[in-house]
């Protein structure tokens, strides 16, 4: 219940911030992650530096046909936000799924994207959205594909003394279909398995299918059999069923108290299935 | 000045709005957290990572050295306090020596091993981690038919084969029975070990005044007057000169009918420090160290005719105990014997009971505590019968009540059921859910490929605990009922609610019995130095034992006002209503307040007559009270996920008359939650080496509000004859009914892939996985 | 090592030094002496902690009181006024929502917010607003109950 002692500054601006970061201070924005860590004592860190309130890490604005979110939006924000909803709903939708409400009012998209607990809900729609993770240190900004950015269990390709400055998603669409499928731990909430569809018809066939996975495996990950699968067909309840089989095929799924690896991959496949299909039924 | 408001409509059968919300709504409650006092300092535990090691050595110097830190102690300084005490007996029991803290061996993850106090809780926290204890870990076991299993690592190297006692009843003639039936089945059932996880853990203050060589306890319990003796007899002091508060209690569904190790260890402390001292457990320590419940591996099979007509039943129960005896650990499973015939005409059983020690925290107590077990087992295995005979599971429990003018009924076990109209309740529900309507639902559903499941339970619980002589440690309640000299009343029960209401329900009592506002009325608890000796709230025997004994107490007083109104109003004929005492013949009255005035002026006594209006009475029981109900659940499993969900829930339930019907169906619901909890998700797993896997809220899925159903509620009213209110009992009810209802409903959904039986926690994989493998788990 | 923090409380102002892992819910229970807010558990499940920070219900036990330096809060104690309880808490009371009262603070703090986002919210709402609050004793459905009602005394 009690964390080990540390030192804490609260950044103004995202220069001090990133000096403090550069230093070796631990970002702090919502806590959703990291403190019940601390209460554990499962992290101790010495140093903190608290960007919650960093004017430049906190919007949600559109330019140029895509949406710019800042690290520190919370959660329900991207819940609610009508930008979001309007043009990005994939997003929206499973930010509505995280936790409950009062996680939601303090968890940051930043932090559960830097966190990467491998049944966090998020990184399943970031894949599924081709998002971009725009991270910056004192050396400069870099943008890492969602795809390239999970690396492991709690592990991405954040550098030593870098911080998510941004994460930048497509606006979608009336030709967009979208879902996000959750079979939630009954005691966390976090995802057993969730998966994340964005999918767009042309001319009765399926242009593009992107799902993103998460809960199921050690890190999330694109399904891309799936995606190859469904690409060019009619998005029939057949074509969906013979895609969706291949959810897990190939993955090492994780097993614990509440899913064993077989149940995790079958899962898989049947929220593939119910999320291809409500994100078909959705295309205007 | 103040003065009695008289009120001549009923309170006993009403709505009533809870006299103890305020303060709740508020935030203004003093839980035993919330207690400050000047110079009080933290204590934290260190406790065993380990399910089982020897102690080699305990290094306490880096811990003290912390500034803030004021003493260190460890098994050796406690070795002469306690033990923590067993107050179950039964024949041939073996009894580990429970010391608060342990000395060379420890027996559990979470045994506490050392305490820690400090003038700051963060720095207590702190200096835990301080302290070195070397450990030289040893094998363990965690499940209990590996425990007996030969060559099973001892728990307690004295008693080899991990028994800590066998117990046998028999009633009639089972083998009899067994040889003349027409069928017999048999199904190894288990219900799983669970945590209560009352919201508040739990917690103590502890003041020593030396100067009075007096300590207080402020301490989360069930039961403060009890724990107020054992902790005397544990800590060598005077039990008059031990006070235990129980303020308000978050909670506790048994988990705090209980002496722990903590309670004593804090006294100690105080004593030793000189200074108040506060623990509050941590959700991690009240997962690994506060009793857990249930924990049966059950063996049943039953004998029948092919008409359904039952003959006989018999039971082998492994008891999983834990590594030592709560207070009342060895007595729990006797009571799943006592009820194991559950509602129905069984007339030959036999039982035998394997107590056996593991390396796990203690089971004890826990909402039902013993009965829920049995009912499982009784109901589960009804529905087996009626599967094997092809017949409906309704008609079949129909076919097998006694019939209600055989109450009292006698049972094989011995009881004497006190009052029954089984068929009632289950006539009720099946009207409600229109049964007949949902069996064809359920064909159609069938025939388009859906699992429906339509579930039925009759359970009957054995409450109102009960006759001193089937007790540990007394089964009377007491209670003072004064009319104070401005004529308010005050109410003083030795039963200890925490959560139930009873200063609500006993204030209704008291007002409907002196005929005064319930505004008049203060209940008041809790505490030994205001209230005389009490036992507690378990066993759902709050309002048909203490409310009683208020009863009672009010016909004394009542006795005593008409004798201080027969004098002033001079009339040898009178009699108290509407908070007066008024002479029958002449109408004339003399309110409460005016006769209270008088006797305690006293300025003229009637004859033979003390001064002041005060009684109390200890009323003791003649028997337990026996509610009873059916609750149906309708149920859908999804083929594809295993998920199940509750479509409809039906429960009626007979607990007697009802005093506060609001209050009632507050029970009721949270009694029903419970077990839905215990069906479909929740359950303590040690691993192998007797690691608590689910040690916190993140593995351990108490029921939240959007995977539970409506609750729809109704009820017959059997009043019971043991009290003169009528009342029986609905604190379990709820948890007894429910787990074999959802079980059954599920079973039943799987019907048609040959399922017939399903073990709880009926988890989503393990269903998925039996839908697949079209076999039994 | 300690800081100083300034924030308002139920619409008074406080200012203390605190050290920099004292929690918000320990701080607003043993430095302020606001004792409505709960713990129950050590991992941000079980709300008994929620209180509102800045229009927000949150955990208390997962925030540290440095990082509420600045905010507005609000406790189950600030929200009586003039006399009369919320209609939240008022409709917890005339419904029955509260049986051993631990978690009842931090469920009428999470049913307020649910309620200013959705003044009237169906059942399954109100079920799945209530995620991040575990009640062991009513069975939730008087507290559902309670929402109803406050949420038609609201809308009134």
């Amino acid at each position: 219940m009690i964390p080990q002692p540390f030192e804490y500054a609260r950044a103004k601006t995202l220069k001090e911030a990133l000096a403090m970061i550069a230093d070796g201070a631990k970002p702090l924005a919502g806590g959703m992650s990291l403190t019940p860590l601390m209460k554990l004592r499962l992290a101790a860190p010495e140093r903190v530096v608290d960007i919650a309130r960093v004017p430049e890490l906190h919007y949600i604005r559109e330019e140029s046909g895509e949406i710019h979110i800042g690290a520190t939006t919370i959660h329900y924000e991207v819940e609610s936000s009508p930008l979001l909803r309007a043009k990005c709903p994939l997003l929206a939708e499973t930010a509505s799924r995280i936790g409950d409400i009062q996680v939601r009012n303090r968890g940051t998209i930043g932090g559960s994207a830097a966190h990467a607990d491998p049944s966090a809900d998020y990184p399943a729609a970031l894949l599924a959205l081709e998002a971009r993770i725009c991270v910056v240190g004192v050396s400069g900004e870099r943008e890492i594909p969602a795809s390239q950015f999970f690396v492991d269990a709690f592990a991405t390709a954040l550098e030593p003394g870098e911080v998510i400055r941004e994460i930048v998603v497509p606006a979608t669409g009336d030709d967009t279909g979208w879902s996000y499928q959750k079979a939630a731990q009954p005691a966390s909430g976090f995802a057993i398995v969730g998966i994340a569809v964005r999918l767009r018809k042309e001319s009765g066939r399926v242009a593009l299918a992107r799902v993103g996975v998460t809960g199921v495996a050690g890190k999330p990950y694109r399904a891309e059999r799936v995606e190859r699968a469904l690409e060019g067909s009619a998005g029939s309840a057949a074509d969906v069923q013979h895609a969706a089989a291949e959810a897990a095929e190939g993955v090492e799924a994780s097993s614990d108290l509440h899913a064993s690896a077989d149940y995790r991959k079958h899962l898989a496949r049947i929220y593939t299935m119910r999320a291809l299909t409500t994100a078909l039924s959705r295309i205007a | 000045m103040a003065t009695t408001t008289t009120k001549t409509e009923p309170l006993i059968g009403k709505r009533i709005k809870r006299r103890e919300d305020p303060r709740l709504i508020t935030g203004t409650a003093t839980y035993v957290d919330d207690i400050q006092m000047p110079g009080m300092h933290h204590a934290a535990i260190v406790r065993s990572p380990h399910a089982a090691a020897k102690i080699l050595g305990i290094n306490v110097k880096p811990a003290l050295d912390l500034p803030g830190v004021v003493a260190v102690f460890t098994g050796e300084d406690t070795k002469d306090v306690g033990p923590v005490p067993c107050g179950a007996s039964l024949p041939g029991l073996r009894v580990p020596h429970h010391y608060i803290l342990a000395r060379d061996r420890v027996y559990f993850v979470g045994h506490p091993v050392a305490v820690v106090v400090a003038t700051d809780r963060y720095i207590a926290r702190d200096a835990a981690d301080l302290v070195e204890v070397d450990y030289e870990p040893l094998p363990a076991v965690a499940d209990p038919e590996k425990a007996l299993a030969p060559g099973a690592p001892a728990v307690h190297p004295e008693w080899p084969d991990n028994v800590a006692f066998t117990y046998h009843q028999e009633g009639g003639d089972p083998d009899k029975a067994f040889a003349e039936a027409d069928v017999v089945v048999k199904q190894r059932i288990v219900s799983q070990r669970l945590i209560p996880s009352a919201m508040e853990t739990r917690g103590v203050v502890a003041d020593w005044r030396p100067g009075d060589k007096a300590l207080t306890v402020y301490d989360s319990t069930q039961i403060p007057h009890l724990l107020r003796t054992l902790l005397a007899g544990a800590l060598g002091i005077p039990e008059n000169r031990v006070r235990v508060v129980a303020p308000e209690v978050g909670g506790g569904f048994g988990s705090k009918l209980n002496v722990y190790a903590e309670d004593i260890l804090m006294g100690f402390v105080a004593m030793r420090i000189g200074k108040p001292v506060k623990w509050i457990e941590s959700r991690r320590e009240n997962f690994m160290c506060t009793i857990h419940g249930r924990g049966h591996v059950d063996y049943y099979e039953i004998a029948a005719k092919r008409d359904g007509t039952v003959l006989g039943m018999k039971l082998k129960l492994i008891q999983d105990l834990g590594a030592y005896h709560q207070l009342l650990t060895p007595a729990i499973p006797t009571l799943s014997v006592l009820m194991m015939p559950g509602l129905y005409r069984f007339k030959n059983i036999k039982a035998d009971i394997v107590g056996v020690f593991t390396n796990c925290v203690p089971t004890d107590a826990y909402r039902g505590a013993g009965r829920p077990e049995a009912t499982h087992g009784v109901e589960r295995m009804m529905d087996i019968l009626a599967a094997e005979l092809n017949m409906d599971p309704a008609e079949i429990r129909l076919r097998n009540f006694p019939e209600p003018e055989e109450f009292p009924f006698a049972t094989a076990t011995g009881l004497t059921y006190d009052s029954g109209d089984y068929a009632a309740p289950l006539k009720k529900a099946l009207e409600i859910i229109d049964y007949p309507r949902l069996r064809a639902e359920q064909r159609l559903a069938r025939d388009a490929g859906r699992l429906m499941g339509i579930g039925i339970s009759t359970y009957g619980e054995i409450c109102a605990f009960g006759p001193s002589p089937a007790t540990p440690a007394g089964g009377w309640e007491s209670a003072t009922v004064k009319i104070e000299p401005s004529g308010k009343v005050t109410v003083m029960t030795g039963a200890s609610p925490h959560g139930q209401g009873e200063e609500t329900t006993f204030a209704q009592i008291a007002a409907d019995e002196l005929g005064v506002s319930i505004d008049d009325v203060l209940v008041l608890h809790g505490d030994t130095s205001v209230v005389q000796y009490g036992i507690g709230t378990f066993g759902s025997r709050a309002t048909a034992v203490g409310g009683t004994a208020v009863y009672f107490a009010l016909q004394e007083l009542k006795e005593k006002i008409k004798r201080f109104g027969a004098m002033l109003l001079e009339s040898d004929d009178v009699s108290v209503t509407n908070g007066q005492c008024i002479c029958n013949r002449t109408g004339n009255a003399k309110t409460l307040a005016e006769i209270a005035g008088a006797s305690y002026r006293a300025m003229k006594l009637p004859p033979n007559t003390q001064p002041g209006l005060v009684s109390t009475y200890f009323w003791e029981p003649p028997n337990f009270a026996f509610p009873f109900g059916a609750h149906i659940v309708v149920t859908e499993v999804d083929r594809e996920t295993g998920d199940i969900t509750i479509k409809r829930y039906v429960a009626v339930d007979d607990c007697g008359r009802i005093i506060n019907p609001l209050l009632v169906a507050g029970q009721v619901h949270g009694g029903v939650v419970q077990g839905i909890g215990q069906a479909l998700c929740e359950q303590a797993v040690y691993d192998e080496n007797g690691q608590l896997i689910t040690g916190e809220f993140t593995d351990y899925a108490a029921p939240r509000a959007s995977r539970v159903p409506w609750i729809e509620t109704d009820h017959t009213v059997t009043p019971s004859p043991v009290n003169p209110l009528g009342v029986k009992g609905v604190g379990e009810a709820g948890t007894i009914g429910a787990s074999p209802a959802v079980v059954n409903s599920v079973v039943d959904a799987l019907k048609p892939l040959g399922v017939r039986h399903i073990d709880m926690p009926m988890t989503p994989e393990k269903i998925w996985r039996i839908i697949n493998k079209g076999t039994n788990a | 090592m300690k800081q100083t923090i300034n924030l308002t409380i139920n619409g008074k102002s406080y200012s203390h030094e605190v050290e920099p892992r004292l929690l918000l819910i320990h701080y607003l229970r043993e430095v302020v002496g606001l004792t409505g807010a709960h713990i129950g558990c050590e991992t941000s499940i079980c709300g008994a902690c929620t209180v509102e920070v800045d229009g927000k219900a949150v955990k208390s036990c997962t925030m540290f009181a440095v990082q509420a330096d600045g905010s507005k809060i609000v406790t189950v104690e600030g929200l009586a006024a003039n006399g009369s309880y919320h209609p939240v808490q008022q409709a917890f009371w005339d419904e029955h929502g509260a049986q051993c009262g631990f978690c009842t603070p931090g469920m009428i703090m999470t049913v307020k917010q649910i309620l200013e986002r959705n003044p009237s919210p169906t059942e399954q709402e109100i079920r799945e607003g209530l995620e991040g609050n575990i009640c062991r004793c009513t069975g939730y459905q008087h507290i559902v109950n309670a929402v109803k009602a406050a949420a038609a005394k609201m809308g009134a």
